[in-house]
């Protein structure tokens, strides 16, 4: 049929067609028609044309925006089930009919219809398996029967070369999640009253929200077979089928399962907002502590804290009004088990966040110290884990202290604060922060909030220790 | 002026909820990953989707999908997926449909590695998939950056009807810095061309077939129409102390933070060095390029590819001055006083 007839769902007269308006592009005997004819049917039936929107595929139906009266999307090859997630996503109450070629969903889209499939996504998928690509003119399909001709297979489709015909009615069945899964054909008056219920079955399954429902229809390509459109259909009832079962896979219409929405409810604007704002901004005292621009750098092994410690750091800069830029150490530096991280605070907006020349060194391990011992600046800081680090420093132009921090941190009972104490010396010994302000923005640096006394405990014994000891620098430099 | 400590891909993501994106779709890969985790935490306590894709093939054609049911949508990559997403750009741009992509650069080519580069340039400003088309994109230089573009996105995207593209690089996202968020939620209007599953929308078609060639290069006309009134209003730079520059670095993303550090140490060694740092490069900022390079001044370009950019500022410059290149690339970047040095020797060869 090259005619489609009347449904309220496709329009009468096709003005998205340039060229002849009164008949579709598909040939004479052609399945599409037939089937798109049904669809249209059961859209009408169910009254949902006003939320229906069809997908139409790259293959043969490409057009069939040209027909339908209702949302058109044109999707790229093999996408649909994507592009139907999208829209569902969206639009939960809307129709969504795939209607998919088989080199469209069996070969190119195949990553796409499987998954939504195992998502259960709420679409309606029609699979037309005519066994050909029929649009660039009769290619070997996934769905090619073994030994059929076709421009790609001039010799035949051969197993040990071109994989056997894929049946995916059977693939989709073997997942969890679908609600339906069917075969039909439309080769005959009784397999198209099946089909036609089948059709109906699977928008109305998506209507009552019941899942996925994926059917596909044996369909003649009379053009790309080279036979008449008796033949075609005579091809599908006698060969087609022998391969490809008719049969109901799926059907849990009657678990009636309807899918629930475990999702969040909708946050308004203030909710949203002080979803974002979080309680994680600390309190701001506006008053720079420096003059100009300072680099810290904390460096040691996972597990020290040595971001948290940056974090701190930086959000008690930002406490006092100034600029601040945090860049940790990256990728697959972080693996080998090394971390650190560059603070700089400036009265001015930042240029560079990178560790170039650190003023301060906060070296929590022996090799970081190594590391990044000759990088500070001249007149710099140099301040030492002096728990895990006895190696010698070799410059004698820099101010070096050492502090028992991973003792400090243990006696304290959270090993991973070692970090705290090392940034609270530097606010002793530095203008960088304060120490008030730094325990004031504890609070908002810390993961784990429940150990926010027992941390700033550690800060208070960690601030005693370097106001009593710290009078003069207390590390051998071994110069 | 309420700020909070954010990393620059967390940035972008307060940024969208802030900019009224409803729908974010990812796929993992580093190191756009954060951005991923980052939504799928804040999208859905926010009652927004967050859905993780099964490929960045799928990830374009969601978005495709949920752009046409008219919601703000989003998602974020790096280089491989980018490629991956080219045909379903290409759609979008053909079938008008707005979106938003950030894309932290990786180097490559292949599989390359995790650190920063600036080689997706071609491929991101010039298009991506084939047909004539164009994204908008936007280069930030920081976290806040990260938050105000991607904000600002949305409604670029909607107004144009095209991707916008956030072009930022590893260091971009990593960095954290106070951001400002705001206080007003964008939300967008309700689109004429969309379909809301309504009898309002119902004529509405998503497509990007013209099967006459007058049709559809009427249809390229009318994008390229586009294009030129994006170039129109949306361009943007920083100068930064170019006015009386005798050297003027020009570079995006973190270079341009490196080359503002070596402008000052370049100034305090008395050479007047400038930058003209790119916000915009598509549409490229190509008469602010020109007006210095029609002053004879040197112009440098830092970047972290093999020259993709500077193509860019050579074609904007119509040749009328010195451009030197300053190119790193498989993730290594200039220090400060690299920059410093290289442009030292410049001028001094210059003199001679
Ligand atoms: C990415 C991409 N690759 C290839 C094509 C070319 N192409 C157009 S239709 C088609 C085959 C369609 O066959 P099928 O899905 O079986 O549908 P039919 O035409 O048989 O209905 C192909 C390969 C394309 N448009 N896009
Ligand atoms: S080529 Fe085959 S599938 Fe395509 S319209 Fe003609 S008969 Fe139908």
């Amino acid at each position: 049929m090259n005619t489609i007839e009347t449904s309220s769902v496709l329009y009468t007269h096709y003005e998205r067609k340039e060229g002849n308006q009164q008949t579709t592009h598909y040939c004479p005997g052609c399945g599409h028609g037939v089937i798109q004819k049904m669809i249209a049917s059961a859209i009408e039936e169910l009254g949902v044309q006003n939320r229906a929107i069809f997908l139409s595929p790259v293959g043969c139906s490409v057009f069939s925006y040209y027909y339908y009266d209702t949302g058109n999307i044109q999707c790229s090859h093999g996408r649909a089930p994507a592009v139907g997630t999208g829209v569902k996503r969206v639009l939960p109450d809307s129709v969504v009919v795939c209607y998919q070629g088989d080199g469209d969903l069996a070969g190119i889209g195949m990553t796409e219809i499987i998954h939504a499939a195992n998502r259960g996504e709420q679409l309606t998928v029609f699979f037309i398996n005519n066994a050909t690509y029929g649009m660039t003119g009769g290619q070997m399909a996934p769905t090619t029967l073994l030994h059929e001709k076709t421009l790609t297979t001039p010799f035949g489709r051969e197993s040990e070369r071109d994989g056997k015909p894929l049946a995916m009615a059977e693939v989709i069945a073997s997942l969890d999640a679908p609600a339906y899964v069917r075969r039909c054909a439309v080769s005959s008056t009784k397999e198209l009253l099946r089909t036609r219920e089948a059709v109906r079955i699977g928008l109305k399954n998506q209507v009552d929200k019941l899942g996925f429902s994926f059917i596909e229809i044996l369909s003649p390509c009379p053009t790309n077979w080279k036979m008449s459109a008796v033949e075609s259909r005579n091809h599908i009832e006698q060969v087609m089928k022998q391969f490809y079962p008719l049969k109901t896979f799926v059907d849990k219409r009657p678990e009636n399962v309807c899918i629930k929405n475990n999702s969040f409810p909708l946050m308004n604007d203030d909710e949203l907002l002080s979803l974002l704002t979080g309680d994680l901004t600390a309190r701001s005292f506006e008053s720079p502590v420096i003059d100009s621009p300072k680099t810290i750098t904390i460096a040691g092994f996972g597990g020290q804290g040595i971001l948290s410690g940056g974090t701190l750091l930086a959000n008690s800069a930002m406490a006092h009004g100034l600029d601040v830029s945090w860049l940790p150490s990256y990728g697959p530096e972080m693996r080998g088990g090394k971390a650190s991280v560059t603070v700089i605070v400036s009265d001015s907006s930042i240029p560079s966040p990178l560790d170039e020349k650190p003023d301060f060194l906060l070296a929590m391990n022996g090799p970081s110290l190594q590391y990044y011992k000759d990088k500070v600046k001249t007149g710099g800081t140099i301040i030492v884990n002096s728990t895990l680090v006895d190696d010698e420093i070799g410059r004698d132009d820099v101010n070096v202290y050492g502090i028992p921090a991973t003792a400090m941190a243990q006696e304290a009972l959270i090993p991973s604060a070692a970090s705290v104490v090392m940034v609270t010396s530097l606010a002793v010994l530095s203008e960088v922060v304060s120490v008030f302000s730094l325990k004031e923005s504890l609070n908002a640096s810390l993961k784990r909030r429940e150990l926010l006394d027992a941390n700033m405990d550690l800060m208070k014994t960690a601030e005693n220790y370097i106001t009593s000891n710290f009078l003069v620098n207390n590390y051998n430099k071994k110069v | 002026m309420q700020k909070r400590l954010v990393k620059g891909n967390e940035a972008a993501v307060l940024g969208a909820l802030m900019g009224g994106c409803t729908h974010f779709f990812g796929y993992p890969i580093t190191p756009a990953s954060e951005i991923a985790h980052a939504a799928a935490y804040y999208f859905t306590k926010a009652g927004r989707t967050f859905l993780q894709a099964e490929s960045e093939v799928s990830v374009i054609n969601m978005l495709y999908g949920a752009s046409s049911a008219g919601a703000r949508v989003m998602s974020a990559s790096s280089g491989p997926g980018i490629a991956l997403m080219g045909e379903g750009l290409s759609y979008l741009a053909g079938s008008r449909l707005p979106c938003v992509l950030i894309d932290m650069q990786r180097a490559g080519p292949g599989l390359g590695n995790i650190w920063p580069e600036q080689s997706d340039y071609n491929m991101v400003v010039k298009g991506g998939g084939h047909g004539n088309y164009k994204n908008i994109v936007l280069s930030p230089d920081g976290a806040q950056e990260m938050f105000d573009f991607t904000r600002a996105a949305f409604s670029y995207a909607d107004e144009y009807r095209m991707s916008v593209i956030i072009l930022g690089d590893a260091y971009i996202g990593q960095i954290m810095e106070p951001v400002d968020i705001g206080s007003t939620v964008d939300h967008g209007k309700r689109k004429d061309w969309a379909l809301y599953a309504d009898e309002e929308s119902r004529e509405n078609l998503i497509t990007s077939i013209f099967m006459k060639p007058s049709s559809q290069g009427q249809h390229n006309r009318e994008l390229q129409q586009t294009y030129r009134r994006v170039e129109k209003e949306l361009v943007d730079w920083e100068e930064i102390e170019t006015e009386d520059a005798s050297v003027i670095f020009i570079a995006y993303g973190i270079v341009s933070r490196i080359c503002r550090s070596a402008v000052a140490l370049l100034r305090k060694a008395g050479l007047r060095a400038g930058l003209l740092r790119l916000k915009t490069l598509f549409p490229f900022p190509s008469e602010a390029v020109l007006n210095h390079a029609k002053r004879k001044v040197t112009i440098i370009v830092v970047e972290l590819s093999n020259g993709q950019m500077c193509q860019d500022v050579r074609a904007a410059a119509q040749y009328s001055t010195r451009i030197i290149e300053l190119l790193k690339m498989g993730g290594e970047i200039p220090s400060v006083e690299e920059v410093v040095s290289f442009t030292q020797k410049t001028v001094l060869r210059s003199a001679h």
